[in-house]
């Protein structure tokens, strides 16, 4: 089945995950060379850049979309950047999709990169005394792992969930991207190994917490009627983007809130918590369901966050993620597999790529190209994440 | 040298009150929500995004969300020492759920999601002239059966 709002897929690339301490421009001009040779294009046929940004780079960074068109040198594509945090590449291609689907053009690059600084993100410098991303620091010293910790503590408290099914989480992705060569780590863990790491927010210790990377993912898309007429008879097709944002009240305190919203005076409480609402909204534009995954890439910041997104995702029911982990089910083998490519485990998370590394991925397994960590058959992917201030992502894909 | 003296870490978030402190919210005069805290642009309720808002002082009690300690340095611009412990409270009347420290002087060992908790008012930092305050959080078994049940939102 094909909707006239599909888009086509016709290259991806990255340049590999680890901390090389290079300039992300460098990076990304790696991963747009990839993607444009993976589509069998050159440089001068892209009419729109879409560039993720990051806000930790400098001025540079914050013109993502402008600075990756004069590295790979101008040609006069039209640009855009997003910024959505985490979200941001999801944001960068939902942009490009609306180019496309308008008409205003026909082969978009959606590019991100990012060089990490070692050590817990944090807010830029300056005393800031009225921005809550800088004030949850200065008065609470609430990292991002102190967050991922608050939610991994609800799962032990509401449904029984043990340190022990966090690290399986772990285990299972160190398996996944064992032979990645886009993964920064390629290592198996056993459940001791992140039992006997240090904690850093309990129940959180070191191996259950994404590390943050150097990296650059591209892809390109382009209108179906376009990769038709260039030889593309049946490419990966993007079939649902949803970036919404949250609906009032919000309940759960999120980054880099200080509160929730108040429930008082509004009756009762949203139908779907926030991501939920993120992955129906993506469901409901591709029509299709959970049922109908081959695989999918979630937002393991933590190992407990890869369990709340099962159940956002609708793989199962609230409480039901530790079975469903045990059970092998999103294990390479398995019913559907989760996070084939490692994950955030094996890459660590350089942000504004991030969102759109999973899509390459997805598209990797859609091919049969993933190699040792194909899933097989794979049909249907999705790709999903929350970025910092409300921004959702989420990415359908199908062939 | 004479003594520091006692200045909130940010202004207008919380009474000074040494007893019995508070958080300084705003109400909705329309909506009847709550807003914490007041001096950032937090979110407003979507069927009356231009009502007037009255300043209002929110529970001092709750019950425990949820909590973490935190076993290393957090980056600039905190100051805290590690290990240190954050708590998300919520807090009945208002059905806000509110982070802050647990009080310098508690037991993370004790902490249960579910336990009525307590404001008070503790250290942040010091410098030569001013003893920064913060808001924080503490145990209060006594109060367990004035309080209503924990509202059991997902994580």
């Amino acid at each position: 089945m094909s909707g006239d709002r599909d888009l086509a897929v016709i290259g991806v690339g990255m340049h590999p995950w680890g901390k090389w301490g290079r300039n992300f421009v460098e990076y990304g001009v790696v991963a747009a060379r990839a993607a444009l040779d993976d589509a069998g294009i050159t440089w001068p046929d892209v009419d729109f850049v879409a560039g993720g940004e990051t806000v930790r780079n400098g001025y540079p960074g914050y013109v993502a979309g402008a600075t990756f068109a004069q590295a790979l040198g101008w040609q006069g594509a039209r640009v855009a950047s997003s910024y959505a945090a985490c979200a941001s590449g999801a944001t960068a291609l939902q942009s490009a999709r609306a180019q496309i689907l308008a008409g205003l053009c026909d082969v978009a690059l959606v590019i991100g990169a990012d060089t990490t600084p070692k050590g817990f993100l944090a807010p830029n410098k300056g005393e800031r005394g009225d921005d809550p991303d800088w004030l949850r620091f200065r008065l609470l010293g609430a990292t991002n792992p102190t967050y991922f910790a608050l939610y991994a503590r609800r799962r032990v408290e509401l449904y029984g969930a043990t340190r022990d099914d966090f690290a399986q989480v772990k285990v299972k992705n160190s398996l996944h991207g064992l032979e990645n060569p886009n993964a920064r780590y390629r290592k198996a863990t056993a459940v001791a190994d992140v039992l006997t790491s240090p904690l850093v927010a309990d129940p959180l210790s070191l191996l259950d917490i994404c590390a943050t990377s150097d990296g650059a993912a591209a892809m390109i898309v382009t209108s179906m009627e376009w990769a038709r007429a260039h030889g593309h008879a049946d490419p990966v097709r993007i079939r649902g983007v949803s970036t919404v944002t949250p609906t009032y009240p919000n309940p759960v305190i999120e980054m880099p809130n200080f509160a929730t919203d108040s429930a008082a005076g509004i009756g009762a409480l949203p139908t779907h918590g926030f991501k939920s609402s993120i992955a129906r909204a993506a469901y409901e534009e591709a029509g299709i369901g959970p049922e109908d995954l081959s695989c999918a890439e979630v937002y393991d910041l933590s190992t407990a966050l890869e369990l709340d997104w099962y159940e956002h995702i609708g793989l199962c029911e609230p409480g039901d993620a530790e079975g469903l982990l045990r059970s092998g089910a999103t294990t390479l083998g398995g019913r559907v597999p989760v996070n084939p490519s490692g994950g955030l485990a094996c890459f660590g998370e350089a942000v504004p790529a991030q969102a759109i590394a999973q899509v390459c991925e997805l598209a990797w397994q859609l091919r049969g190209q993933a190699g040792a960590r194909q899933v097989e058959g794979a049909q249907v992917g999705l790709s999903i994440n929350q970025g910092l201030f409300g921004h959702g992502s989420c990415v359908i894909v199908s062939r | 040298m004479t003594a520091r003296s006692r200045v909130p870490a940010i202004e207008g978030w919380f009474t000074l009150d040494e007893a019995e402190p508070k958080l300084i919210g705003t109400r909705g005069v329309d909506s009847g929500s709550y807003f914490w805290p007041p001096s950032l642009a937090v979110s407003a309720n979507p069927n009356a995004p231009f009502e007037a808002r009255e300043p209002v002082e929110l529970s001092r009690t709750g019950r425990l969300w949820s909590y973490t300690t935190n076993h290393y340095a957090p980056p600039e611009p905190s100051v805290q020492t590690a290990p240190y412990t954050v708590c998300a409270v919520e807090l009945e009347a208002e059905q806000i759920v509110v982070l802050g420290p647990l009080a310098t002087e508690a037991d993370p060992a004790q902490l249960r999601i579910g336990m009525p908790m307590e404001l008070v008012l503790g250290p942040l930092y010091s410098d030569d002239e001013h003893e920064y305050v913060i808001y924080q959080w503490v145990p209060a078994p006594s109060i367990d059966g004035r309080i209503g049940p924990a509202s059991g939102v997902e994580a």
